[in-house]
This record gives structure tokens, C-alpha cells and sequence, in this order.
């Protein structure tokens, strides 16, 4: 923002109201101004400074490979979770739905139950869990926080449940296809990642020019005014929790096919990491602001923090301060940030 | 022929009577101002015509017709728009983005339909020139002053070829350099047509702008009179109960 636009100076009333320029922030102060630019460039030094003192061990195609097909899965979760902040909600159950949705593919394809139909029934529970989320706070005015804190225990439940408590390794007729899916490549790039590519430009894309999107952010801005003006609140609210448990599904059925196993602990604390990835791409918890983009920089951000500290040989015992301190910060810049509007 | 009229209008809450009888026309292309102590029942009687409530009894009708309101989106329909005392606005989307915001412009086929960005600035641009307003569609609402605010809530109502605004307080959580630029719009409101129904505490932006003035005290209407024919100090009297009626 200029000073000009903030000082609050009457507006002359001219007739020359048609000369006005289209408008709009200049485009470098939009930029300065986005957090996600902010951690690219923290993304970038990291990634430059570690290439130098570790050329052999960082700047490899293997280290390229590993950190991207990493936070390929969180960056898959921090999607839908992106789309529930924006409204001004949170989903805490992500990791849940993951173990429930694991545990459902695993069981099914170790049955001999091919592919295709078991990742289908492992995103349908993936949305039936949304579906529960999103039908409480929307329908039952519920608060998100609470809501899906009690799915986030349910779905750990149905997960040891379901599973009874054993590990699947075993994949029936279609083992192959999940293994590859999950841990292959192709071109040099793990499928996980082509797969959160596909579904960022397609999220984003819906985001900046559907109408839906534009609700999404409008829900978030203030909820009472998008209510006022016509706009279908609790449906679109729905929508987003469905997707978020739907994405948490899809990162599942990935992860089970690069771990090559599944137990009822799949996921498990996950939420944490995919919450500071939105939190940390510039989403703000408030509601109304936010991107793919940022997301999914949040959470190569995180990965990349944890890769360096490995190869620095620090601790692993210290990743968690690391990544917390770096939560604490990403406020604090939205804090300036906000400042600086005002 | 009045666009809208209300005929013995009542409201009660229990016991409380927050609207007896109050009966009020209002003609295409005039600014009514309606005044009336905290209480008064003028807040009551904005809900009513937005279909917030529903009257307990009497009649309202527009363009002579009788109309029942059961839900807001119905006042809408029929040609009601309300400025809301706060805006009702998304601070963190443009103003375009806000003007349109559940009516958007959208191209497409089939199920791909995305935002028809371009034809929504351009009728947003139309709208704030007509309303002589420099306020740019691309700019964000949390950027702007008071002024531009009102703005926008305004050229939301244009956009719905409304008959009929209803706008509560508008110059109240202004600055006082803004007002005279709100006062403008109300104007060019009136000019184009609509009939204005303006609720505000305060006398001078009444007395600039409207043509007729009407006071409820305790649920009654107990003046309603060409804004030439009265004065602040009897409206005051009105208001307090000084001067019983006129």
C-alpha cells in the first residue's frame, strides 16, 4: 500500500470519474508485500548458502529428489487445510483422515481388491470424514477448533479399529502401481510432487477465478456480508472441508505407496506441520488471505529447514525448535505486515 | 403513485410497542429522512421493509401492490436494497470483487465457469463514475477511506437497479471531511431515480439532503413534513418530545 491510498483525504469529485486508471497496488509493492515472497527468498538463501557448504551432499539430484517428494505429501494436506483458514475455519483432523484413509486403502488392497477401487473408497472416507467436519460447523454453527478436534481423536480410533491394530504390506494383484505411484518418478521427479503440481495450479486456479473461490475468501473476509449478499455460506464452507478431507486422502494413498506399508499411525501429529506450512506460506488464521503458492513454499520451507539441520549434523532432537521458531516469525511478519497497511 | 407505502404499520415485541400505526409514502427520486431518538422504533422499521421482520399489523406495499416479506433475499427481489450501518463488506477483496460479490459476472461452459474479471471492473468503473466517486475497482476495501467505503456499498445497490435504498446511519463512523462526499452520493441516488430512505442521528446531513422529513418518537410517527416547511429546532422538539407534534 502507498501512503496515498491509506490517508484518508476526500476524494475531489470531479466529472473525470471515466479518466481513472484501472488502478490496483503497483506490482513490486504487491510483491514486497506478500509473505510468500518473503519466504521464497528465505527458501532461496537457505537453499544457495547449503549448495555451497555441502555441494557434494545437498546440491545432488538425490537430495533434489528427497526434499521435493518430502513435502510433496504435507504440501498435498496444507492445500485443503489452506482453503479452511481462508474461511476463517481450521481443520485439525488432517492427520487423522490420513490414518483412516491409509488403513482403508491397505485393507482393501490386502484383500486382493485392485487399485483403483480401493483408493476410491479410500478418498470416499477421506470426504465422509470433511463431510462430518464441514456439516458441524456450517450446518450446527459448531466452532471448527473444537469440531474437528474431535474428529482428529474419532478418526485415530476408527483407524486402530479398522486395522485392528496391524501393519499392511501386502498389496494384492495391483501392489506394483501403488508402489510406483507413491515412490516412483517420472523425468527425474518423484510422482508425488507431479501430483501436488497438478492439484496446486488446479486449487489456485479455482481460487483466483471461480466464484467459488472468490466466496471462499469473501466467507473468510466477513462472513456476515457474504451472507447478506446472497452467497451460499454454509454450502461453499462444506465444500471446503470435504476437499480438505479429500486432499488428506490422496496424500494417504501417496505415502502408503512410498512407505511401502501402512499402519494406524500413518499421519499421526502431521496436522501440526501441515497448519505451520499454511500458517508460514502467508495464510492467516483470521481468515481472507492466503494462496496455493504460499502453501506450498511454506512447506518446502520446512522441509528444507529440516534437511539442512540434518546436514549440518545438528540434532534431530532440534527440528521441532527450528520449525517452531519459524511459526513464531511467519506472525510476526504478518504482524508488521500489518502495520505497514494500517 | 408512492413506490413504497406503508399503511398502520405496527410491530410488538410482547408487551412492547415498538411501531403503532405508522403510516409513510415514499415517491421515486426523493430522500426521506427518517429521525427518532435511540428507541424510537426507526431501526424497527428499516428491518421491517428489508424483510428482516414481519409486521404484527397493517399494510406494506410497493408500487401499489401488497408485499409480505418473509426472508430478506424477498425485499431484495422486490427492489429493496439496504446500505448497512457497517457496509456489510469484505475488507480483504477488491472493490469490484465486492460489488459483484454474489452476483458474479462469469464466462464459461458448461460446469467451467471462471470470473469475467474484465467485464466486472468495467461495470464497476461505470458505476463510481456515475456516482462521480474516484474510487478504483482494483483497490482493495481495507485500503480505502470512509468515503470510498460508502462508495462501494452504494454502487452495490446501483448494480441491483434497486428502487428503493434504505441506508442506515450513513455518515455515522465517518470522518467529517467524508461526509459531504457521502452526502454527494445520496444525491446522485436521488437524481437517478431512486427513492432514498435516509435514518440518521445527524440533523445537519438530514436537513442537506432530504426533501421531507418524518420523526417517530416511541413507536408513533409524529411528523412528517417538507424539510423547507421545518427546522432543526422544531425536529429537535419533535425528537424529545418537546413539541408533541407537527
Amino acid at each position: 500500500m502507498t501512503a496515498e491510498q491509506t490517508s484518508d483525504k476526500a476524494i475531489p469529485l470531479t466529472d473525470a470519474g471515466t479518466a481513472v486508471p484501472l488502478g490496483g497496488q503497483k506490482a513490486w509493492v504487491k510483491l514486497l508485500s506478500a509473505q510468500s515472497f518473503w519466504v521464497s527468498v528465505a527458501v532461496t538463501i537457505t537453499c544457495v548458502g547449503m549448495w555451497i557448504a555441502y555441494p557434494r551432499a545437498f546440491g545432488t539430484e538425490e537430495n533434489f529428489f528427497n526434499i521435493t517428494r518430502n513435502f510433496s505429501f504435507i504440501a498435498i494436506m496444507a492445500l485443503g487445510e489452506t482453503l479452511v483458514i481462508i474461511t476463517g475455519g481450521i481443520d485439525l483432523s488432517v492427520g487423522s483422515i490420513m490414518g483412516v484413509a491409509g488403513v482403508v486403502l491397505g485393507l482393501s488392497m490386502s484383500h486382493g481388491v485392485s487399485f483403483w477401487p480401493s483408493a476410491a473408497a479410500a478418498i470416499l472416507a477421506g470426504a465422509a470424514m470433511g463431510l462430518v467436519n464441514g456439516g458441524l460447523v456450517s450446518y450446527l454453527r459448531l466452532s471448527a477448533f473444537v469440531v474437528t478436534l474431535g474428529t482428529l481423536s474419532i478418526g485415530r480410533s476408527l483407524a486402530l479399529a479398522i486395522s485392528n491394530n496391524k501393519m499392511f504390506y501386502e498389496f494384492g494383484p495391483d501392489q506394483a502401481l501403488l508402489l510406483n505411484l507413491g515412490g516412483g518418478a517420472t523425468f527425474g521427479v518423484a510422482n508425488s510432487v507431479w501430483i501436488l503440481l497438478v492439484l496446486a495450479v488446479l486449487l489456485g486456479s479455482a481460487l483466483k477465478f471461480t466464484a467459488w473461490g472468490r466466496h471462499i475468501y469473501a466467507i473468510g473476509g466477513n462472513e456476515s456480508a457474504a451472507r447478506l449478499t446472497g452467497v451460499a455460506v454454509d454450502r461453499v464452507r462444506l465444500s471446503v472441508y470435504m476437499l480438505s478431507g479429500v486432499l488428506s486422502a490422496i496424500a494417504a494413498i501417496l505415502m502408503v505407496g512410498w512407505l511401502g506399508s501402512v499402519t494406524n499411525a500413518l499421519g499421526l501429529t502431521y496436522e501440526l506441520r501441515v497448519i505451520a506450512s499454511s500458517v508460514i506460506g502467508g495464510v492467516n488464521l483470521m481468515g481472507g488471505e492466503g494462496g496455493a503458492y504460499g502453501t506450498i513454499i511454506g512447506s518446502v520451507l520446512i522441509e528444507v529447514i529440516r534437511n539442512t539441520l540434518n546436514m549440518a549434523g545438528v540434532d534431530p532432537y532440534w527440528q521441532g525448535t527450528f520449525v517452531g521458531l519459524f511459526i513464531i516469525f511467519a506472525v510476526l511478519l504478518e504482524k508488521v505486515r500489518g502495520l505497514r497497511l494500517r | 403513485m408512492p413506490v413504497l407505502e406503508l399503511r398502520n404499520l405496527s410491530k410488538h415485541f410482547g408487551a412492547i410497542e415498538a411501531l403503532v400505526g405508522v403510516d409513510l409514502a415514499l415517491e421515486a427520486g426523493e430522500i426521506l429522512g427518517l429521525m427518532g431518538d435511540n428507541g424510537a422504533g426507526k431501526s424497527t422499521l428499516v428491518r421491517i421493509i428489508a424483510g428482516n421482520f414481519r409486521p404484527t399489523g397493517g399494510e406494506m406495499l410497493i408500487d401499489g401492490e401488497a408485499v409480505h416479506f418473509h426472508k430478506p433475499a424477498q425485499a431484495r427481489d422486490a427492489g429493496i436494497e439496504v446500505v448497512y450501518q457497517d457496509l456489510a463488506l469484505c475488507d480483504n477483496l477488491t472493490a469490484s470483487a465486492n460489488i459483484f460479490l454474489g452476483r458474479e459476472q462469469r464466462r464459461g461452459f458448461g460446469p467451467f465457469q471462471w470470473l469475467d474479471e474484465r467485464a466486472m471492473h468495467a461495470r464497476a468503473r461505470a458505476l463510481f463514475a456515475e456516482l462521480k466517486s474516484e474510487t478504483r475497482p482494483a483497490d482493495l476495501v481495507k485500503s480505502m477511506s470512509g468515503g470510498q467505503r460508502q462508495a462501494v456499498a452504494i454502487a452495490r445497490t446501483r448494480l441491483a437497479q434497486a428502487k428503493i435504498v434504505l441506508m442506515d446511519e450513513p455518515t455515522a463512523a465517518i470522518s467529517v471531511r467524508q461526509v459531504a462526499e457521502v452526502l454527494d452520493l445520496v444525491r446522485r441516488l436521488r437524481d437517478q431515480g431512486m427513492a432514498v430512505l435516509l435514518i440518521s442521528h445527524r440533523m445537519p446531513d438530514v436537513f442537506a439532503v432530504a426533501n421531507r422529513i418524518a420523526v417517530l418518537r416511541r413507536g408513533h410517527k409524529v411528523a412528517d413534513k417538507p424539510a423547507a416547511a421545518t427546522s432543526p429546532e422544531e425536529v429537535t422538539g419533535l425528537i424529545t418530545g418537546a413539541i408533541r407534534a407537527a
